[in-house]
């Protein structure tokens, strides 16, 4: 074998009470390569990474390093670093109010002969390793003055300036635009060409293809197979993912998707939150799927935040089957039969702490009102019936959510709504951090849905997924509603509405 | 033996294993030190024991906690001001029976129970205050309850004309010592009452899983359609008036209301009982059992303290040492670490035990 092998892990087995999160599972990561782990939420590729920085203590099995003499044991991520092995998380652990030199040798500082800190040493070290890897930017400013990108690169610099043989990106892209995207898998390029072996966790095909050497891709806490990027089709690796031949995402059509002639469920007139969002108009017929599509930032989110009442409008009128509503608080629109699954799942929308089963009822019970607790009996019913229903891996109904995968999490939130039984649900995002298997099952749910009676608002970074789905779109941009577009919608139209030009 | 392990290891993972593991410890060492600690008699027709006075002294904590756990869990803060409203409570509810200015009196100018009824919804006042402080202007728990834990005392004092009002009225007396006839202390059965309520209201409605929702993540509770203000609100409120009555409660052990000594100390006893319970002090899940047990166990702490003669100004130190090896036991990092030693001593083993074998064969 020509490549060196930087680490192999074999074997490993890992198990939390109820779960068996990794079976006998395997990784080997060579010099100079980018390494991919794949596989659907709950697949096991956090738990296998953190056995390996020593965040979780593995039950069985072995890893072996080079230059390292017998089975690895790291007991914490601190004896990782110290052999080499470094961790980039989604969410960027530094400080961001001090300096880009401070976060790179904090804990190191460069000390003069009594020993006080060595700024001058410091800076110049700093901005010696920033230009090494061509970044460009001022180490003596605070870090919050940068993008996430750069953040998230001073991050990858801080580890290996601390000589890591491995780095491992966990999700680095998920909050990065296209531009952040390419500076970061330009300085990834730049390290593999060092020597350094990079494991690579990420949810989007388009990046593994463009970036990766190597696929190691993992399902229900197993090692499926180890590919070379090259020749693995897209379609054959989306397969492996999910174990089955793959029912080709395509083959969802909106069935009778113009909903032209129904009744008008929610109807909205001028409405407008000040500093969020324009006045604009919005209306939704029976059992129609509606997209929402703009840039971040272009209004998304805060449309349908006012719809609901999350921000509450400030002006305008909405009508729910012809009755006004008025909306002080979400609790307003949650009895006149809205619902909304929010775009930040852990910020808005999950109870970490509290059980499966009291994230499945609490907007039901929050609509009977305090004095009229659902009985257990009943409570146990709506969330068996749900987690059955939508398929939620969990151990149990009183597991606690912050449990389950992402994926399973987003499902739970989704039966919260569900069980409400709304006749206007809007769901913002709903698929984001899922993996490929769930996105699917999702968007046939809608579709499900809709077909059922239910008005559903359906908003997507993806577009493809909107155009699988939505019947009609609204487009957003710069904090309005610019237009609609409907009848045949392909990619190109969407994403020419979306940069300017059609207007309603 | 397994079966032992594996029941034991069942047990400790029970939410009130370690506050009922403290009680246990605490009343355990009682009993080695001296038997008749555990000895109740009947003297001049009413109970007396140590277990009976650290049922009777326990009680104001114990109302406290009831309090205090609601707004620990909603709002991930506590309420440093409990103390301060018993005693306006009390001042209250007295300079109410006594006419404003009245040293000492044995006619009330007002009907007891409405006496005593101002002095709570005094404390509930109190407890609005806080709560509007800290749900609809959001200034941190500690720092809006500390307006009250400084203020209220005062406020008690100007009530009472700058001076201790005596109740000399025999009923008055009944709530914290005992009615005639009747041999268990009063504060026993009111708070007995006090929990009652608090626990049937939890289990009857939706307010425990509001609370918890709020305190985890009030920006999903309101979206999911919790009124999230006005259910820390409520908790503050039911705090108020729980100090409400632990006041009246202490008021009536001493017939007067001394403002500077009624509930002095007593916010950190009511703080220390939630932590005690097993109830994380950043808020979302609580146990209302858990902190009560806690109560009475820094109760039964103090009055070992005493009965082992350790001298009222020394006790606190005392107190302090085990409090500090309670919490440190309970603390999740120090959970993990014991956790993570067994376990690596585990692994150890069985690496050892497997290379061994392979030795053998080779």
């Amino acid at each position: 074998m020509e490549e060196q092998i930087l680490i192999t892990m074999r074997d490993i087995t890992k198990t939390f009470p109820g779960v068996v999160a990794l079976d006998h599972a395997q990784l080997t990561l060579r010099k100079g390569e980018i390494h991919a782990l794949m596989g659907e939420n709950g697949a096991g590729k956090s738990t296998i990474i953190k056995c390996l920085t020593g965040v979780y203590e593995r039950d069985a099995g072995e890893i072996h390093m080079a230059g390292i003499e017998g089975n690895i044991f790291n007991h914490s991520t601190q004896e990782a670093q110290k052999i080499g092995i470094a961790t980039v998380y989604q969410e960027v652990n530094l400080c961001p109010n001090l300096s880009v030199a401070e976060n790179l040798f904090i804990g190191r500082e460069p000390r003069t002969k009594l020993g006080m800190v060595d700024w001058k040493v410091m800076n110049r070290k700093a901005r010696k390793i920033m230009d090494d890897l061509k970044i460009r930017l001022d180490v003596t400013n605070i870090l919050e003055n940068y993008s996430l990108a750069i953040q998230q690169m001073v991050a990858i610099a801080r580890a290996v300036d601390m000589d890591c043989k491995v780095l491992i990106l966990d999700e680095p892209t998920s909050s990065l635009d296209d531009t952040e995207v390419a500076k970061l898998f330009h300085l990834m390029r730049g390290l593999k060409k060092k020597g350094v072996g990079i494991l690579f966790v990420t949810h989007f095909l388009e990046q593994v293809y463009e970036v990766c050497d190597r696929i190691t891709v993992m399902r229900n806490g197993k090692f499926v197979n180890e590919y070379d990027v090259a020749e693995l089709p897209r379609m054959q690796l989306v397969a492996a993912m999910l174990g089955k031949d793959f029912d080709d995402l395509a083959t969802i059509k909106p069935e009778g998707a113009s909903a032209a002639g129904g009744e008008l469920v929610v109807e909205a007139r001028n409405l407008s939150h000040k500093g969020t969002i324009k006045p604009f108009d919005f209306e939704i017929r029976k059992g129609e799927v509606v997209g929402v599509t703009g840039l971040l930032g272009s209004g998304r989110s805060e449309m349908v935040r006012c719809i609901y009442g999350v921000d509450r409008a400030q002006t305008g009128t909405e009508k729910m089957h012809g009755k006004d509503l008025k909306i002080n608080a979400p609790i307003d629109s949650i009895k006149a039969g809205m619902g909304f699954l929010p775009d930040d799942r852990k910020a808005d929308g999950c109870f970490a702490e509290l059980s499966v089963r009291e994230n499945i009822i609490l907007a039901l019970q929050a609509r009977q009102g305090l004095f009229h607790t659902l009985p257990m009996a009943k409570q146990n019913e709506l969330a068996d019936q749900f987690i059955d229903l939508l398929q939620i891996k969990t151990p149990s109904r009183e597991t606690p959510l912050s449990q389950l995968s992402g994926g399973n999490q987003q499902k739970v939130i989704l039966a919260r709504w569900l069980c409400t039984h709304p006749d206007f649900l809007i769901l913002d995002e709903p698929t984001r951090g899922i993996d490929i298997g769930t996105k699917t099952e999702f968007q046939r749910l809608v579709l499900k849905f809709a077909s059922e009676g239910m008005s559903i608002v359906f908003i997507s970074s993806e577009i493809d997924e909107m155009l699988r789905t939505c019947s009609r779109m609204c487009v957003m941009r710069d904090g309005a509603k610019v237009g609609e577009i409907d009848g045949e919608m392909t990619q190109e139209s969407v994403m020419a509405a979306i940069a300017g030009g059609e207007q309603q | 033996m397994s079966v032992l392990r594996n029941s034991l290891q069942r047990a400790t993972r029970q939410k009130l294993f370690l506050p009922i593991f403290c009680m246990v410890l605490v009343l355990l060492i009682n009993l080695m030190k001296s038997a008749s600690f555990f000895s109740i008699a009947i003297n001049n027709g009413v109970l007396y024991g140590r277990l009976i006075d650290i049922l009777n002294r326990g009680s104001e904590i114990a109302i406290l906690a009831v309090g205090q756990t609601l707004v620990v869990a909603v709002s991930a803060g506590t309420d440093i001001s409990v103390g301060s409203v018993m005693s306006l409570s009390a001042c209250g509810c007295c300079t109410l029976l006594a006419g404003y200015g009245v040293n000492s009196t044995s006619t009330l100018v007002m009907p007891m129970a409405l006496g005593m009824l101002g002095g709570v919804l005094l404390g509930g006042l109190c407890g609005a205050f806080n709560g509007v402080l800290v749900a609809n202007l959001k200034i941190q728990p500690m720092v809006a309850t500390l307006i009250l834990f400084t203020a209220a005392r005062a406020i008690g004092l100007l009530l009472c004309d700058n001076q201790i009002t005596y109740i000399r009225y025999d009923p008055y007396k009944y709530l914290g010592n005992f009615i005639p006839g009747i041999p268990i202390p009063t504060a026993i059965f009111v708070t007995i009452a006090v929990i009652s309520v608090a626990a049937l209201f939890l289990r009857k409605t939706s307010l425990g899983l509001y609370i918890q929702s709020v305190g985890v993540n009030s920006r999903a509770a309101h979206i999911s359609g919790i009124n999230s203000g006005w259910i820390c609100f409520l908790c503050y409120l039911i705090c108020g008036l729980c100090s409400g009555i632990a006041g009246i409660v202490a008021s009536s052990r001493i017939y007067s209301a001394d403002s500077n000594n009624i509930g002095l100390n007593f916010e950190l006893d009511a703080i220390l009982a939630v932590a005690l319970g097993g109830n994380s002090l950043a808020g979302g899940k609580f146990t209302l059992a858990g902190s009560i047990i806690g109560a009475y166990t820094i109760q039964a702490i103090t009055t070992t303290l005493l009965a082992m003669g350790v001298s009222t100004d020394q006790a606190p130190v005392v107190k302090a040492i085990i409090v500090v090896i309670i919490v440190v036991v309970q603390a999740p990092v120090f959970r993990d670490w014991i956790g993570n030693r067994s376990a690596r001593k585990l692994t150890i083993a069985k690496v050892a035990a497997e290379s061994g074998s392979g030795e053998g064969v080779a």
